[in-house]
């Protein structure tokens, strides 16, 4: 009995509606299980609906927008992708921001995985409770996940006129959020092979040579699957972009099953993984771009290299979206509007060296580090792009989601 | 339910002729345990009701992280067959753990209890002081202090005393992270005991010309048994669901079930039935476990 799913918001339809009353309303049950409170309890927690599906604005219930009177703006985001002074306590950039509007900003570092930032927020979000954030950052696919469950608020462009004006024109719309109603990027990069050249003595130039002895047990790689399994995909000749099936996303699975049993891959982590990198439990692995940049300023050792391997690497962005719940989507959209200032946008680029999704801020860049705004990691030429192979993992229908995120915990991450 | 009769008293459970003094007595009584009861109604039953609605709902086709209700058993089958291993890792960790604990722990007691004197307090504000920082800060400083960049690895590397060169990262990690995690639980019981037992029965087995150890196996240990009951259970218990551990100290491969179900509440959408059945699972095993071992090793008081 499989109920189909609900396109609009009438009642359930006949096969779902029937298992409700089975399971809710039923003498046998409440027989079964004793007590009136057990009962009680049980029809108290039927699970959430899924939305409906084009539902659009009008069904949408926001809460009401204090933001004039509650000068307050609270952002997630992940480790290391913001400017930040020399101590890591403050960020520059988003002092003047709380100087310039009189804002106060509390900035958390508390995403460290899309799919265990998703699973803690989204129960709360479709139970219309706060999650005490007012902004939050997530990768692109994760964040058509979320505006398709409707968990974020629709974004007021108008009141964005840097966002309108400078949002780079491949960015202006995109697969998992047309016409960028619900999110703005913050930043993009790539993923590929992070290393300290010292510390392992030589070039790493493709994904096998990360497989030498010498490197057994010392190799970290991500947690995220469309990086990694992407990556390794890549490395067996697949279009990572195009039309692939379960079979060459299992092989890839299987070759990193194989690596971490033989003993080479020592973790699977999330942004974590730079802790291993820095404590040294690790020399190299599979990482994202801007991280490696950071670790070699922070730890003043400039043995850190990134580079893309010879089979290519992968491409994505990590997007800013208003949670469903939050009261200050203008305080928010100021916030994203002041980033796409290019003066403000190349000073966070200077920092996080990640790809810059702001027009203008190449020129900005300039005056701050002309080597920098040289730079194939912040601004990537199509040349580049395509000459090193680097492609965006395609997006996954609803059950291959599903169905790929099982073979990865099971096979990868040892579940 | 004992606490109901001797709070009651007798009248509570004669209720043929009561006197209108111990009538008011026993609605005292209920009273007393209202807050007790409703505590466990709404942070116990209700919760227990509600995994175990999740543990037999359906993932609803076409939308990840969405279930509708349901009486899908299969939820089970997979939590017994897929995972078994995990539960086995879990309760072997977690047994190894619990006997470091006791071999690390009686002593300390025994010291704590009959022979500091004065250092008594100190010993005792060492053994509980840890809990002032967070568990998982504790566990995190010892991931930082046996990196292989530590001075531990390094020293041990160089003595040639580390076969595989790491520490971190193996299951001997994990299994002394659980056992430095839950040492407090065992320590505090066995020297509530220990603190309690009277000396004169001790000093009676000397009379009695038993030797030390005899006096130790005849009269202290088992005066001490419903501490190290106490101990065991309490040590045992928490670290067969623990996951901290091994995420921050153990190897990528041969996770503990708590791991699993934290990834397959975090990361799998569509993960919470399965969640929430091997949840019950480990509940019922672990409750199985203890009432064998209660039986076999029970005494009539635990502490």
């Amino acid at each position: 009995m499989t109920p189909i799913p609900r396109r609009s918001r009438r009642p359930l339809s006949e096969p779902a509606a029937a298992i409700t009353r089975a399971a809710s309303g039923g003498m046998s049950r409440r027989a079964l299980l004793g007590t009136g409170l057990a009962a009680g309890a049980l029809s108290a927690c039927a699970p959430p609906k899924p939305p409906a599906g084009s539902g659009g604005l009008s069904s949408l219930d926001l809460p009401e927008d204090v933001s004039d009177s509650e000068k307050i703006l609270k952002w997630a985001n992940w480790t290391a992708y913001l400017d930040m002074n020399g101590k890591e306590t403050k960020s520059p950039t988003l002092d003047a921001f709380m100087q310039q509007t009189g804002i106060e900003v509390s900035y958390s570092e508390d995403v460290d995985d899309n799919d265990s930032y998703y699973a803690k927020v989204a129960p709360q979000l479709r139970a219309g409770q706060s999650i005490d954030r007012d902004i939050f950052t997530l990768t692109d696919w994760m964040t058509g996940r979320v505006i398709r469950d409707q968990l974020c608020q629709p974004l007021e462009l108008i009141q964005m006129p840097n966002v309108v004006s400078n949002l780079l024109q491949p960015l202006k719309d995109v697969s998992f959020d047309p016409g960028r109603q619900h999110s703005i990027t913050w930043q993009s990069g790539f993923a590929g092979i992070g290393y300290n050249r010292d510390k392992v003595g030589r070039e790493l130039k493709s994904l096998d040579d990360l497989w030498a002895d010498d490197l057994k047990g010392r190799i970290v790689v991500l947690s995220e699957f469309r990086d990694t399994a992407g990556l390794v995909m890549q490395s067996q000749g697949v279009d990572i972009d195009s039309d692939f099936g379960r079979a060459e996303f299992e092989a890839a699975l299987d070759f990193i099953e194989q690596k971490i049993e033989e003993g080479y891959i020592r973790k699977v982590k999330g942004n974590s993984y730079m802790e291993d990198l820095t404590s040294g439990n690790a020399v190299a692995g599979i990482t994202w771009s801007g991280d490696i940049f950071v670790l070699s300023f922070d730890t003043g050792d400039p043995a850190w290299t990134f580079t893309i391997p010879e089979s290519g690497g992968t491409l994505w962005s990590d997007n800013l979206m208003v949670p469903i719940t939050s009261t200050h989507r203008s305080n928010a959209q100021k916030l994203m509007d002041y980033y796409y200032d290019p003066a403000v946008a190349a000073q966070v680029a200077a920092w996080v060296n990640y790809v810059c999704p702001v027009e203008g801020a190449q020129a900005e860049m300039e005056k701050i580090d002309p080597e920098l705004a040289e730079s194939p990691w912040i601004f990537p030429t199509a040349d580049f792009i395509s000459e090193s192979n680097i492609q965006g993992f395609r997006s996954l229908d609803a059950d291959e989601e599903i169905e790929f995120a099982d073979l990865w915990s099971t096979k990868v991450m040892g579940n | 339910m004992s606490a109901l009769a001797q709070v009651a008293g007798d009248p509570a459970v004669d209720p043929v002729a009561p006197a209108p003094e111990t009538q008011k007595r026993s609605w005292t009584a209920y009273l007393l345990l209202l807050p007790g009861v409703l505590w466990l109604g709404v942070f116990f039953i209700l919760p227990l009701v509600q995994l175990a609605s999740v543990s037999l709902q359906s993932r609803y086709p076409g939308f990840p992280g969405y279930y509708y209700r349901d009486l899908n058993f299969q939820n089970y089958v997979s939590a017994l067959t897929d995972y078994a291993p995990h539960f086995a890792r879990s309760f072997l960790y977690a047994g190894l753990a619990t006997l470091l604990a006791f071999v690390v722990a009686y002593p300390l007691a025994y010291a704590m209890a009959f022979k500091a004197g004065r250092w008594r307090n100190l010993m005792m504000i060492c053994v509980v002081a840890p809990f002032f920082t967070s568990f998982i800060l504790r566990t995190f400083a010892w991931s930082q202090i046996l990196a292989d960049e530590g001075w531990v690895v390094r020293s041990l590397d160089v003595l040639h005393l580390l076969p595989g060169g790491q520490i971190i990262n193996t299951p001997v990690a994990v299994v002394a992270g659980l056992t430095y995690n839950f040492l407090p639980f065992m320590v505090l019981p066995i020297y509530a005991s220990l603190e309690r037992a009277d000396p004169r029965v001790i000093e009676a087995g000397g009379d009695l010309y038993a030797n030390g150890f005899t006096t130790f196996r005849t009269v202290t240990l088992p005066m001490s048994m419903p501490g190290v009951l106490a101990g065991t259970l309490l040590t045992f218990i928490p670290a067969a669901g623990d996951f901290v551990n091994m995420e921050l100290l153990g190897p990528q491969r041969g996770k503990m079930v708590g791991n699993v179900i934290n990834d397959q509440f975090l990361a799998i959408p569509g993960g919470y039935p399965v969640a929430a059945a091997l949840s019950f699972t480990l509940m019922a095993a672990i409750l199985a476990m203890v009432f064998l071992y209660v039986r076999r090793f029970g005494t009539e008081e635990l502490v």
